[in-house]
């Protein structure tokens, strides 16, 4: 299969920097590099005015710090010599030290605000191009990733970028900027003392990396007893009933104290380290403080390096402020590490391939005119293929439903083939249906009609076009499904009928339903049609949550049946008055069903019965039962069906 | 809710006390620096004595590494505490869960109660460490900082402390305006998620109906929604930061200024100004301490309701004190039953009236369509659930009057949703009997006609089943649970349509295998499938709570009519066979 166009259908922007980038093997560094040039492409004017509003609050920061020295040196000391009581300067002074504070607030006010628009936007475009993204993946991706990782992509892994932009990388910056500022300013008043600050300094750094370094182990060594913790709860309570029944509560009890004393023991030793590194690291800068004040006193009095009370002051003012920054870079490390996890998590998604469609032929409605298909807006009810020739002109071929196999082989990876040379042909309004013990291939070959999955070798035509020609989009809205396991969404049952045809009238709503012999417990439920359901919520049975995908399709009105296992979930009974419904639904429809019980599909114009990936038997129920093979045992219940 | 977590602190009461007592320590040795400082300068600098600096500077270095020791101390005793606490609390909620009726169990649902043994518990965890360290160190901090800028410099002090109660009042009211928009937010966000998850699992009907774009529009909407009440919560809450600024530059300009006139004047020492900027600090930093941890406990607040909720929870369903410990035989007897699983008004019951008695040994099958509450009715054999009405009896005694363990080991139910455990099939089966001899496995499995396939694998009895049961077929996980209830050498069996997924063939040879090999334990066997039913003893026929017919396969073919269309029905259908009904 060729890769001319990149994207799918919910694509059609055109260019997407971010799957385009992804063809570029991605390492975790350049996953956080791709979150901050993406916030740089789209919020260049933003980035420039917090930087620089970042510095200016710093500086503020820091000409406040070191105002004290000038209040004591320069206006406190002279006054009490002179026994002046003239504070004009003092308030001129403290007047402009008004003005710098309130530039500073208004900086940082600024630079926060629009840190607001810049992250949460940036959050929100993640968001919906990942979604967007999702949903152009193929099913093969969601076949073969667990759904819960691809949830925590989302939940976990986003979160953790929002972190980095609003919190981390600002914070970062803001200390770096704080730490320069400072330094320049303690080399300025005195370098004797910026040599102690910035050995205590790296002392604190050191003592920092090293206890992050055994508390990263530690928090690992957690999460690993965290998750065998949640997964022996998971599977107890999962299995809650059963404990009860064979009276093992003690037993589990039992086991359970052990693996939560394991997990307390763990979390025990990686909390002690993440604890113990604020105190330590606060102290150590304390005692930078005193061996300041210690030494500046020693200076002051000795007369040594011109040291003043102001300056002492001052530089133990400027002491604190260049360890908090580094306090706070030290803290943010951890979470620029689980940003770069997550953010490479976020693209590796993002860098999925989308499903490619080659397709050329369109569904078109058409109306009859002299004889002639011609192509219309308005609905008629009748559809064709347009299928365009290379000259520009193009053919309309009527849709009716005719399904060919012509030797179809398939297997999911190159390694294993799941179908072996699958011929059969299924006439418009033909049922057709496939049996055979589990993994024999019959779901298989249902994903191969709707290109969920492409085939191998051979071909599989509809309405004489091979497939592979018909854009997907609309071979897929031309074939009707319904599956063994129902996936509803929330929203009301209406909605969930609509969902067949986003254009259905209340009324074809309700008579699809009514086909699916779904109105009854529908008109049971407390608000009827407006039932507000979700979509793993237990508020249907499964009975019925299968009769409204019965009903889904119906609304759909498709050429095309395909019905995996439709009915397995409902009772004989009730299922003989679905069976009337389906069997209006299926009339004058291609019908391809997998079924579990043969009652639905002895009816049948052909059976295939499937055994490892082959067709072994083919025909009607009675010629196969009198072949007395495999279809015979199946239906006698010789044989396990699964 | 407080009293009933606070109970779970047990063993480690000491480090619960030692942390914030350790955590005063180091506030108070903190406290104490800025203040020995402003002695340091006054008395040794300015009058230029080395002997009383280096007197200060001691003690100040000897503060700042006692500060560290209890700081580092308090750090490990509060690990050591919530990391036991939140130990506790799971064994607290483990244990009670065990003691859940199967009512209990409907209540919450599973993922609910994993929640609340899982995540609830990380969070109240960190809430308890947050509680016991910084809860402690922010208020008296700032006590103290205040005490400190009282006593240096109490003129002073006065303004000082109008401005910090103004910058209280100013955040409060901000985190109280933020609240509900966060907590809307929140619940906006579960929804999103919903959404997410809906498409992850129902990617097939998203694309078999081509409503991609229909979908994103969908998302879209819902994150632009996210965004903007996002958008109103950060705005609110990014005030705090001018907030905090200005309170703390407006009480350097008063330190300042009034601090500049009053050395001076000379009521003032120019060490004691410098203590009070750093004090002025501290005030501040306690108070935003103190605010971000009342948020983040608020938060946690709801997962502590809900750990509660489950620890408090009472069994709707307790063993009697003096429970009687032996079953005398499998004769079960159900006198007028009405059942409803939840109180309700309106007098609608799930069983009504069922009244019948079974004889010990007999085999039993028991039909109606889904909804007519078979599994209702059997499920108050074992008393998984309480009679609403009436009384259910084994062995002629109530069922409310035999202890619970003597009561479920001699009625064995093989549950319809049923689950096997990771660990080994022998494992698996001394669920049934701890004690029992390989011999006595094989036995079993034989009898449930899995023997044959366990062989069959590689490391046979050995062979490790993962979560769920997920390794094996369905028919297989079927049998298998069959053979660990059989272990417990039951008087009653009771089969919840158990062998929906095994073959018509294998299902004829367990039952003959029970006729033969156990003929003298009680069988209740619930089905769909007729052929599984159909020589049993007698066969009840449930509708919609009632039992509308009991007699064998003959009578019921005349009498009862859902009998006879069900049978009718699966004869054509092809899941059964005459040559089989011997």
């Amino acid at each position: 299969m060729s890769q001319k166009t990149p994207s799918t259908t919910p694509d059609k922007n055109g260019q997407d920097s971010l799957s385009v980038k992804g063809k570029v093997p991605i390492t975790k560094k350049n996953g956080l590099k791709r979150v901050l040039s993406l916030v740089w492409k789209n919020y260049k004017w933003q980035v420039i005015l917090i930087a620089v509003l970042i510095i200016v609050s710093s500086i503020a920061n820091v000409y406040g710090s070191t105002f004290q020295q000038t209040l004591i040196d320069d206006y406190i000391m002279p006054m009490t010599k002179n026994h002046s009581t003239d504070f004009t300067p003092l308030f001129m002074a403290l007047s402009q030290l008004v003005m710098v504070y309130f530039i500073g607030v208004v900086a940082t006010y600024t630079w926060n605000r629009t840190m607001v628009y810049v992250s949460l936007g940036t959050l929100n475009d993640v968001r919906e191009r990942l979604f967007a993204h999702m949903e152009s993946l193929p099913i093969r991706y969601f076949d073969t990733h667990a759904h819960g990782d691809i949830m925590s992509v989302y939940t976990n892994d986003t979160d953790t970028l929002r972190q980095l932009i609003s919190q981390s990388v600002p914070q970062v910056f803001s200390s770096a900027m704080m730490i320069l500022f400072v330094l320049i300013s303690m080399i300025r008043l005195s370098w004797v003392l910026t040599i102690v600050t910035v050995g205590f300094s790296l002392c604190m750094l050191l003592v920092a990396k090293k206890i992050t370094r055994s508390s990263g182990k530690n928090f690992r060594e957690q999460q690993i007893q965290l998750g065998k913790a949640n997964g022996y709860i998971e599977e107890m309570i999962e299995g809650a009933r059963v404990i009860k029944v064979f009276s093992h509560e003690p037993k589990v009890q039992e086991e359970f104290e052990k693996i939560n004393n394991d997990l307390c023991t763990a979390s025990t030793n990686a909390n002690i380290f993440a604890n113990i590194l604020m105190p330590i690291c606060m102290n150590i800068s304390y005692i930078s403080y005193v061996a300041c004040a210690l030494l500046g006193s020693y200076f002051a009095i000795n007369g040594m390096f011109g040291m003043s009370l102001g300056i002492i002051s001052a530089m133990l003012t400027l002491n604190r402020s260049f360890n908090n920054p580094i306090t706070q870079i030290s803290q943010q490390i951890n979470s620029i590490v689980m940003a770069q996890a997550g953010a490479s998590r976020v693209f590796e998604l993002m860098d999925e391939p989308s499903e490619t469609d080659d397709g050329i032929v369109t569904l078109v409605r058409t109306k009859m005119v002299d004889g002639e298909w011609k192509e219309c807006k308005e609905h008629t009810g009748h559809w064709c293929w347009k299928h365009p020739r290379p000259d520009g002109s193009f053919v309309l071929v009527p849709l009716k439903g005719d399904v060919v196999f012509h030797d179809v082989t398939f297997g999911y990876v190159p390694e294993k083939t799941v179908l072996h040379d699958i011929s059969l042909y299924g006439e418009a309004g033909q049922k057709i249906a496939f049996v055979g013990a589990t993994g024999a291939g019959k779901t298989t070959i249902t994903n191969l009609i709707n290109r969920f999955y492409d085939i191998n070798k051979g071909s599989i035509t509809y309405d004489g076009i091979d497939i592979k020609l018909i854009r997907k989009p609309d071979l897929r809205r031309s074939l009707g499904i319904v599956l063994q396991d129902t996936q509803l969404f929330s929203g009301t049952i209406m909605d969930n009928i609509r969902f067949g045809k986003l254009d259905a009238t209340d009324e074809e709503c309700i008579a699809a339903a009514k086909l699916a012999n779904a109105d009854g417990f529908i008109n049971h439920l407390e608000n009827g049609y407006n039932t507000y359901i979700h979509a793993n919520g237990d508020s249907l049975s499964q009975g019925q949550r299968q009769l409204l995908a019965i009903a889904r399709a119906a609304v759909a009105n498709p050429p095309v049946l395909i019905l995996d296992e439709a009915t397995s979930s409902i009772d004989t009974r009730t299922e003989r008055l679905v069976q009337a419904g389906m069997d209006g639904l299926m009339k004058g429809r291609t019908v391809f069903v997998i079924a579990h019980r043969l009652s639905t599909i002895m009816n049948s114009d052909a059976i295939m019965v499937l055994d490892q990936g082959r067709i072994i038997e083919r025909g009607n129920h009675d010629s196969l039962l009198d072949k007395k093979g495999i279809y015979y045992q199946l239906y006698t219940g010789a044989l396990e069906m699964d | 809710m407080i009293s009933t977590l606070s109970k779970q602190i047990k063993q480690y009461k000491r480090e619960t006390i030692l942390t914030p007592i350790m955590v005063a320590l180091e506030v108070v040795l903190d406290i104490l620096i800025p203040f020995l400082m402003s002695k340091m300068v006054d008395l040794g600098v300015e009058a230029g004595n080395m002997s009383v600096v280096w007197h200060y500077g001691l003690l100040m270095l000897l503060c700042a590494i006692g500060a560290l020791i209890c700081g580092a101390l308090s750090g490990k005793y509060a690990a050591v505490a919530s990391a036991g606490f939140a130990k506790n609390v799971r064994e607290a909620e483990f244990r009670n869960i065990q003691n859940f009726s199967f009512s209990n169990i409907d209540e919450y649902s599973t993922g609910g109660l994993i929640t609340r043994l899982t995540t609830d518990v990380t969070n109240v965890q960190m809430a308890f460490q947050m509680i016991i360290r910084i809860a402690v160190r922010s208020p008296l901090n700032f006590c103290m900082a205040l005490f400190m800028v009282f006593y240096l410099a109490p003129n002073i002090a006065w303004w000082l402390l109008l401005v910090v109660v103004l910058l209280g009042v100013a955040v409060g009211f901000m985190i109280k305006k933020a609240g509900p928009v966060f907590g809307k937010m929140f619940k906006m966000y579960d929804n999103l998620n919903e959404e997410i998850q809906e498409n992850i699992t129902g990617i097939r009907p998203v694309k078999s109906f081509v409503r991609e774009d229909y979908e994103i529009d969908r998302f879209n909407k819902r994150s632009k929604d996210i965004y903007d009440v996002n958008k109103k919560a950060e705005l609110l809450m990014i005030l705090n930061q001018p907030f905090v600024q200005i309170a703390m530059y407006a009480c350097i300009l008063i330190v300042s200024w009034v601090g500049a006139k009053q050395i001076v004047g000379g009521s003032m020492e120019v060490g004691t100004m410098m203590s009070l900027f750093t004090y002025i600090m501290n005030l501040l930093m306690s108070l935003m301490m103190f605010s971000m941890i009342l948020v983040m406990v608020t938060m946690s607040a709801a997962s502590a309701k809900r750990i509660v909720e489950v620890i408090n929870q009472v069994s709707y369903l307790e063993s009697p004190k003096d429970g009687l410990k032996e079953v005398k035989d499998g004769s079960v007897e159900f006198d007028h039953v009405y059942f409803n699983y939840a109180e309700q008004v309106d007098g609608h019951y799930v069983l009504r009236d069922v009244d019948f008695k079974i004889n010990s040994g007999e085999t039993i099958g028991i039909l109606g369509p889904t909804g007519s509450s078979k599994t209702s009715l059997v499920s108050l054999i074992p008393r998984l659930y309480d009679v609403t009405k009436g009384a259910v009896k084994v062995g002629g005694v109530d069922v409310r009057d035999y202890d619970l363990k003597t009561l479920r080991d001699a009625v064995s139910m093989v549950l319809q949703k049923n689950v096997l455990f990771s660990g080994t099939i022998k494992e698996n089966m001394r669920w049934g009997d701890e004690q029992a001899t390989d011999e006595q496995i094989v036995e079993s499995c034989r009898l449930a006609q899995a023997d044959d396939f366990i062989s069959r694998m590689p490391d046979g009895y050995d062979t490790y089943i993962e979560q769920g049961g997920t390794n094996v077929s369905g028919g297989q996980r079927q049998r298998l649970t069959i053979a660990r209830a059989l272990l417990k050498k039951p008087k009653i069996l009771i089969l919840d349509d158990s062998t929906s997924a095994v073959d018509t063939k294998t299902d004829a040879l367990i039952r003959e295998a029970f006729q033969t090999k156990i003929p003298n334990i009680t069988k209740i066997i619930i089905s769909q499938r007729v052929s599984s039913i159909q020589d049993a003893d007698r066969i009840l026929v449930l509708d919609r709570g009632h039992l509308v017919n009991v007699g064998s396969h003959d009578e019921l073919m005349k009498t009862s009519e859902i009998y006879r269309s069900t049978y009718l029905a699966q004869q054509k259908g092809g899941n059964d066979n005459e040559s089989e009904n011997a």
